[in-house]
Parts: structure tokens; C-alpha cells; sequence
């Protein structure tokens, strides 16, 4: 770590380091940051090649910025930056998305929340917020009285309209406007309400015949400002809601934020606790995974595959609903443990979804991985190349269908991951079919965690016994990162000793993948946008936090 | 076999005993209309309820079964429910048209249906260019199709029109082609002649290896011209939500719904006609006793069953491909299919030339 301090002064001597955190923390004044950034990301000794997170953060005397950044190279060292605005009236950062294509995305999602403007961010609009909302919702100063943002019936105006801010040599910063699309696109809108959207997801084409030329993504339509409402309330409220976030990576969403906060404690979690999660976890993922390939056959015109997926589906939220009493939104996972023991038939409902999933899988590749229109629907369709996927931060299947090793399961072992022998699943593809046939093998991988644990459940406690009756976090931050279906889940928070947090934020996976929707899908016709995100697999609620 | 020339040349005789000859064809095309719509409605009950069973059964799913015994009433249901519903008219839409699109439809596949070939002595509409015609009258639809994209006033009715005609005049070359391979075999257009002459073989049979080949290229060229997956481009739901008819609602859409199943029905109906005798029962030459056996089996069963058999494998492709893409879908046609549709054209010229048949 002292080499790595060396290097980060000799490129940049004005950043102040903060001792303490989980990992090193820089300062970087506001000025210095897109320079600072350029040379994270070439310099060959530092190779900060990922950008984890982006979490918008406002200390009510300031505001300003947390990138939590990874090193590929560098055996995953996480290394966070916090970048304070000058002014806290009228905020601007240099956009990073130059440098980490992710940033597109994620500061907009920062400007639409905080309003910090980033200079040069080539379409500063809001995210998920229309264009005519009055105040940035997670500043700690918002009026959210509903007489200033009223339940609007009009449609949004000026919906293609855009703006970026340059800064001039003297220092003045400037508002160029922009439009998404050209005067004469033939543009095509998909959703919010549509067959294949996957949610309440907008999108929309410009197209050249069937080809089409640009995507343009809006979300926002089922936003719930879970991380606004975090800040109201106490650790044991706010578990409820990663559930309802990506609701196919339930139970690992929420031992991500359980995690972070016995970590902020320092709680020990019973090991029969670990494993009950981890075996949830697992199951969990075949359950996406199953629904994943029961969809993308669907939105291929191939129905009868999606039943197929179901009916083995039934089976898992069979299990869920004997231990947890729910098949969604269970709500299983709790602060130093899990809520409830196993159901007594577990081990037996699980050994005979083990004993049943090698057969259905070769019937699913005989039904529809085999079939010849679905291999050349898939195909060279959607080509993310490795660096792309690095840089937009695509993790999960998605990214390993580009053959970037990303697993976090493995580059961050957490719970019992370590003790656990599993190989990661890598395509070479790049396209389509390289991501769904992840997700297939991953099925078997998660049936071999499975089958390591199911006879090995230690008996003991399922709750840590030295639980605080009232949690309260010391003042401090920290990150937690899990493998959820869809690629690495983030939380971070931040205490300023209350009982509820000061900020919370949970960084989705999904929110990446819709990052690369316009790259992939440039070239390509219609059909394959659809196919391009059936096979990227995003769930609206989790972009939509 | 029974023959129905006898009944219906008995009824002819007997009216004209009553009235003059203008009245007694006046009578009979009113009561062969209601019979022709009679039928086109039954059938495409059947079909509904024949498709969702198939369908289920293919899913591991029972299908409909609240509505009557295994949901056999459910069709009725769902035919009332789409009668009492209310058509919108939708701004921007160009009136006339987008009326007049579904009755184009309707109207090109009810024609189609009166030349088929029911029974023996059944059939209405008999003439010596019979299949040429039929080719003739199925091509309009696509004329329905594209109005009706293009009179919504709708993006993605607009593109599913568009490729709805792109692919049926496409796969129309295929279709004429494979049918045409059996023309040059049998020497006639006309539909009855077409059916005798499959009384020792069906022509399947004695055209052995290319009218194989005709019937298995008919087969794709039609489910293409029915607009069927894995060919449901037109309807992508996935896609453009239901392509070319999005706007129709109540019996509008219904026109479009019932047209499409009939369609399945017609061009089974021709398949059965062309390759697999048409209500010919099943013969071998020189299995006398066989073939008296299986003149038994009326001969509208046997034209009903040989088409629900090719319907089934037809609906069978539906639910078992995912659907090809458009540019796969024309490259298919145009550097596959077509190609081989000729070839074959010349190969049973050849055969015929030769005598090289049963």
C-alpha cells in the first residue's frame, strides 16, 4: 500500500490521504481530478481500469463526489477518491466518462440527484427525474413539499432535448445545448409499456430501414427513491427494500447490505448462517439464470422454452416459500444472520432439484440452444469486446460472456466462497449467445456449490447472539460488494452515528448494463435489440432503485 | 364413394322444377354463401381451440379448461367477448382504409376457401385454371396487410406492414413454384381433375423424390405466407407489439385473427389438395381389397383429416422455433429457397419427360 501512496503524490502531490477507511481514500481537489483520473486509469503501475461506484454524496457544508475504483491488475485493490465541488451552491466536477465510459450513466444519475454538473459530459440530462422537476431529491437541503413537483398528467416536454457544460481557457463554464436525435431520425419508441421491455423501461431507436443507428435509454418510470427513503429510517428498516430491487438476486442484494453492516459493527455471523446464505444465494442465481433463459427465449419468439425455465423455477421458489415463507421478496436475511431455521424438507428439496437440473438442462439445449435459428439469432449478435466491458463495468454473466474474469464471488471471496472449489464460467464470445450460454453454465456451477454444501450444514446458531437491540453505526463509511444473478452488487453507507444512515447507496448492476445498450446495439436491426437485451438481462427495479 | 354431385344435382332438379333458372341459381348461391361463411366461423372455432390445446400440450399446460368440458366453450366465449367489444377509431388514421384493410383480408381467404376441394361432388367453385386462381386471390391479402400498416398511422404497424410485405411476396415465388412442380406432373390446373388423378397414388407417392422435395419447400413457403412463426415477423409481439393490425381492436382485430387460422386451414387444404390427394382416400395399386376398405371413410373425412394433420405440424413449428430474423428470413427465401424451388421445377420436368414416375 506504501508504494502504491508514493506513486499516487508523485503524479498528483495536492491529494491528501485518509487513514482509517477498509482501503486507502485519496482527496482530490476539484481541479486536479481529470488529470488525476487520465493517469489512474494509462499509468501501467496503477491500472485502475474499473469504476466501481459513483456515489453522489452531500455533507451539507459541501458536496461532491465518491468513485470507489478498481485495479484488474492489481489483484482487485479497491482505491476510493472523493472529489468535493468548489462551490455548494452551484456544483461542477469534470466528467470521468471520457475515461470510464460507466461514468455516462452514473453521473447523470449524480447530476439528477445532487446537481453537480460535470464538465464536458457529453448529454447532461437527468436520469431517472423529468426534465421539469424542481430540486435534486438526495440533497440534504430538498423541500419535497408536493406543491413544488405535483403528480403531473402533461407529457414531458422537450424530451430530446440535451445540454453539456464546457469550460472556456478562462475558467468560465458554458451551457451548449443539443438534441438525442437528428432533425430527420425515424425514431422508434419501445416501452415504457411493451412486451419485451422487462419492466417499465423505456427506449428509444433511431432506425435506417431495420437497422438501427442510435438507442437512446429513459428509465425513471418506477423509480422509488429507495435511497432517499433509506436516510429516514433505521438499519432494520431499509433490509426490506433490496429485495425489492433486483427481485431475481433477492437474497444476495440483501447479505450485501446485512454484510456491510455487520461489517461496520464488526459482528461475527454464525458459520451455519453463512452457509444457509450461501446456499440461498446459489439457489437464487439458478432461479434468475432459469428465468433469464426462459425470457430470452420468449423475446426470441420461442414461447415454449419459457415454460420450460418455469417449471423448474417452481421448483426453487417451492424451497423459498417452505423456509422463508415467501416465493418473491422474502425477506430471509437479517442483521448477524437469517430470520427463521431451515425448513426440516430442505435438504431434501434441494437434493431433488440437484438430482433433476443435469437432465433438464440437456433438454433446454436440445429444445432451443441447439435449434439454428436461435444460434443465428444470437451470434455476432452484440459484440461487447473485453476492454468495452472493463470499461463500462459490465460484471456478471454479462461480462463474463466477454471473457473478462469479474467474479466477484472470487476476486472478493465473502461468506464461505473461499472453501468452496467452483470454477468461474468464461465465454469467449463477446456476443450474445457467449452471455446466455453463461448463464446456462452457471446453472451447473451454482448446482455444484450446491451439492458441496447441502450434507454439510453445521448445526449452531442461525442469528449472531450479540446483535445491538438498537443498531447504530459508527461514523464512518464502507463498501460491500456480493455476486448477484446479474453481475457485482454494491452498497455503500455511510453513519454519522445515528441509528439511521446519513447516505446509502446501492450500486446495481443492471444500472451498467443498460450503459452499453446504444454501443452494442449501433449496426443491428430491430429484432436484435430485442435479443441484445434479453441476453444482457436487466430488471427495471433494480435500475429503477 | 358416396358421391354429393347426386344430392346436389337432385336439389338443382328439383328447384328448377319449382322456378326459373335465374331463381333457382338466385337460391343456391344464397345458401352456398351461408355455408361458406357457415363453415369459415366453425372452423375457425375449431382452429382456436385445436391450436390452444396443441400449444398447451407442447408447453406442459392443460390449456383452457374452466369454460365447458376441457374449456371447449371457451372459444365461444372469447368469439363473444370479441363481437360485443368496442371498435375505436383512432385519430390520424386514414378512415376509409384502415376500415376497409380487414375486409380485403377476410374477403381474400373466404374466396380461397370456396375453392377447395370438401368432399366428392363437393366443391363450389370448379374451373379449369382452379389452383392458378387460388394463387391468384391468396396474393391479395397481402394487399389488406399493407393498407392496414400503412392507414394506422403507427410506427410499428408501419414496419410490420412493411415486412409483412416484403415476405409474402417473397415466399409467394416458392409457394407458385412448389405448387407449379405438381402442375407440370399432373398436366391440369383444374382442382377436380387434380383430385382424380391421385385415384391410384396420391401424387406424393407418384411423384416420388421431387414432389417430396415440392411438398416439404410448399410446407415452409406456406407457413411463411400465413405469416406463422417461426415466420411471424409481420406480428412480432416481441418486437413491434402485434405488428401490422396494433390499432384494430373488437372485430376488426378479429377479421385479422379469424383470417390468419383460416389461412392455416387453406393452405393445409391445398397441401392435402396438391400432394396428398385431396379428399382421395388413401390408395395402392394393386391392394384392391385395401383400397375398398379405406373408400369406406367418407371422403370429406378423409380431406378434413389429411388437413388438420398438416395444420398440426404446421402449429407444431410455431411453438417449437424461435423466429428468424428479417434478413434471414429473405436471404432464405431468395438464396435457398427459391433456388432449390427451380431446380426441382426442372428435375420433375425431367422425371415427366422420361416417364420416370409411378
Amino acid at each position: 500500500m506504501s508504494d502504491i501512496k508514493e506513486i499516487l503524490s508523485g503524479i498528483c502531490p495536492e491529494i491528501e490521504f485518509t487513514e482509517g477507511g477498509e482501503s486507502l481514500q485519496v482527496s482530490v481537489p476539484a481541479q486536479k481530478w481529470h488529470d488525476f483520473a487520465r493517469q489512474l486509469h494509462d499509468d501501467p503501475r496503477l491500472g485502475f481500469d474499473v469504476l466501481t461506484a459513483v456515489v453522489g454524496m452531500d455533507w451539507k457544508e459541501s458536496v461532491g463526489v465518491m468513485y470507489y475504483l478498481t485495479s484488474t491488475s492489481r489483484g482487485w485493490d479497491i482505491l476510493e477518491v472523493k472529489v468535493v465541488a468548489d462551490d455548494v451552491k452551484a456544483p461542477y466536477i469534470h466528467t470521468v466518462s471520457d475515461i470510464w465510459h460507466v461514468a455516462g450513466f452514473q453521473e447523470r444519475e449524480v447530476y439528477d440527484f445532487f446537481g453537480i454538473r460535470f464538465i464536458n459530459h457529453p448529454d447532461m440530462r437527468r436520469m431517472f427525474l423529468r426534465n421539469d422537476w424542481v430540486g435534486h431529491p438526495l440533497r440534504k437541503d430538498y423541500d419535497a413539499d408536493p406543491k413544488l413537483n405535483p403528480i403531473r398528467l402533461d407529457d414531458e416536454v422537450n424530451e430530446d432535448d440535451t445540454c453539456s457544460y464546457v469550460e472556456d481557457e478562462k475558467g468560465k463554464i458554458k451551457k451548449v445545448p443539443g438534441k438525442v436525435f437528428a432533425e430527420n431520425d425515424y425514431v422508434v419508441n419501445f416501452g415504457p409499456q411493451h412486451p419485451s421491455t422487462h419492466g417499465v423501461m423505456r427506449m428509444r431507436a433511431s432506425v435506417d430501414g431495420e437497422t438501427i443507428t442510435k438507442v437512446d435509454m429513459m428509465s425513471g418510470y418506477i423509480h422509488r427513491g429507495i435511497e432517499k427513503l433509506c436516510e429516514g429510517l433505521t438499519y432494520p428498516q431499509i433490509l426490506h427494500f433490496t429485495d425489492r430491487m433486483d427481485y431475481m438476486s433477492a437474497h444476495q442484494n440483501r447479505h450485501c447490505l446485512c454484510a456491510c453492516i455487520e461489517k461496520a459493527l464488526g459482528l461475527e455471523v454464525p458459520r451455519r448462517a453463512q452457509v444457509i446464505r450461501v446456499m440461498m444465494d446459489e439457489l437464487m442465481r439458478i432461479s434468475s439464470h432459469l428465468l433469464a433463459f426462459g425470457c430470452t427465449a420468449m423475446d426470441l419468439g420461442g414461447t415454449t422454452a419459457f415454460f420450460y425455465g418455469f417449471r423448474e423455477r417452481e421448483q426453487v421458489l417451492d424451497i423459498f416459500e417452505k423456509t422463508c415463507g415467501a416465493r418473491m421478496s422474502m425477506n430471509y436475511n437479517v442483521i448477524g444472520g437469517v430470520i427463521a431455521d431451515l425448513h426440516p424438507d430442505f435438504v431434501k428439496d434441494v437434493k431433488a432439484l440437484l438430482a433433476i437440473m443435469p437432465e433438464r438442462l440437456k433438454e433446454y439445449h436440445k429444445l432451443f440452444t441447439g435449434n439454428i435459428i436461435a444460434q443465428n439469432r444470437l451470434k455476432g449478435v452484440g459484440m461487447l469486446s473485453k476492454e468495452d466491458a472493463i470499461n463500462y463495468a459490465i460484471t456478471g454473466p454479462s461480462g463474463r460472456g466477454s471473457n473478462w474474469s469479474c467474479d466477484c464471488r472470487k476476486v472478493h471471496p465473502y461468506a464461505v466462497y473461499s472453501e468452496l472449489k467452483f470454477d468461474e464460467v468464461l465465454e469467449t464470445g463477446c456476443d450474445s449467445f457467449a452471455r446466455y450460454m453463461v448463464r446456462m453454465r452457471e446453472i451447473e456451477t451454482s448446482c455444484q456449490i450446491l451439492e458441496q454444501l447441502v450434507d454439510n450444514i453445521p448445526a449452531g446458531d442461525i442469528r449472531a447472539l450479540n446483535v445491538p437491540k438498537i443498531i447504530k453505526l459508527p461514523a464512518g463509511h464502507w463498501y460491500q460488494q456480493v455476486e448477484a444473478s446479474r453481475g457485482t452488487f454494491g452498497v455503500y453507507i455511510e453513519s454519522d452515528g445515528q441509528k439511521n444512515p446519513y447516505r446509502v447507496h446501492f450500486q446495481s448492476p443492471c444500472f451498467n448494463l443498460i450503459g452499453v445498450m446504444d454501443l452494442c446495439c449501433q449496426g443491428h436491426m430491430i429484432a436484435d435489440l430485442i435479443t441484445i437485451g434479453a441476453a444482457l438481462d436487466f430488471v427495471i427495479p433494480d435500475i429503477d432503485r | 364413394m358416396f358421391d354429393f354431385g347426386k344430392w346436389t344435382t337432385a336439389f338443382n332438379d328439383f328447384l328448377l322444377g319449382l322456378m326459373p333458372e335465374w331463381g333457382a341459381l338466385l337460391i343456391e348461391c344464397v345458401l352456398i354463401a351461408v355455408a361458406v361463411l357457415g363453415a369459415y366461423t366453425v372452423l375457425a372455432l375449431f382452429y382456436i381451440i385445436y391450436e390452444r390445446k396443441l400449444c398447451a400440450w407442447f408447453q406442459c399446460r392443460l390449456g383452457p379448461m374452466r369454460v365447458g368440458k376441457w374449456g371447449l366453450l371457451q372459444v365461444f366465449a372469447d368469439m363473444f367477448k370479441i363481437l360485443v367489444k368496442e371498435i375505436i377509431s383512432i385519430k390520424g388514421t386514414d378512415k376509409f382504409l384502415f376500415r376497409l384493410a380487414p375486409f380485403i383480408v377476410i374477403t381474400s381467404s373466404v374466396v380461397m376457401l370456396a375453392c377447395l376441394p370438401w368432399g366428392n361432388g363437393l366443391q363450389i367453385i370448379n374451373f379449369n385454371i382452379g389452383i392458378f386462381f387460388m394463387l391468384a386471390v391468396s396474393s391479395v391479402g397481402v394487399l389488406g396487410i399493407l393498407l392496414a400498416g400503412w392507414s394506422s398511422n403507427n410506427k410499428y404497424t408501419l414496419i410490420g406492414a412493411m415486412r409483412s410485405g416484403a415476405q409474402m411476396v417473397s415466399y409467394e415465388i416458392s409457394l407458385g413454384l412448389a405448387l407449379m412442380t405438381i402442375v407440370v406432373f399432373s398436366g391440369t390446373m383444374n382442382i377436380s381433375e387434380l383430385v382424380w388423378g391421385q385415384e391410384s397414388a396420391w401424387f406424393i407417392f407418384q411423384g416420388h423424390i421431387p414432389a417430396i422435395i415440392a411438398f416439404l419447400i410448399y410446407i415452409v413457403a406456406a407457413t411463411a405466407e400465413t405469416n406463422r412463426g417461426p415466420f411471424d415477423l409481420p406480428e412480432a409481439e416481441h418486437e413491434l407489439v402485434a405488428g401490422y393490425h396494433t390499432e384494430y381492436s373488437g372485430i376488426t382485430f378479429g377479421f385479422y385473427y379469424l383470417a390468419e387460422y383460416l389461412n392455416l386451414f387453406i393452405v393445409s387444404g391445398i397441401a392435402t389438395l396438391m400432394f396428398l390427394g385431396g379428399w382421395m382416400p388413401l390408395h395402392v395399386p394393386g391392394w384392391d381389397a385395401f383400397n375398398n376398405v379405406m373408400d369406406y371413410i367418407p371422403s370429406v373425412v378423409w380431406f378434413l383429416g389429411k388437413s388438420f394433420f398438416i395444420s398440426f405440424v404446421i402449429i407444431w413449428f410455431k411453438w417449437t422455433f424461435p423466429r428468424v430474423r428479417i434478413d434471414q428470413l429473405l436471404a432464405f427465401e431468395w438464396k435457398y429457397l427459391m433456388p432449390l424451388a427451380l431446380a426441382n421445377l426442372v428435375l420433375m420436368a425431367v422425371f415427366v419427360a422420361f416417364g420416370w414416375h409411378f
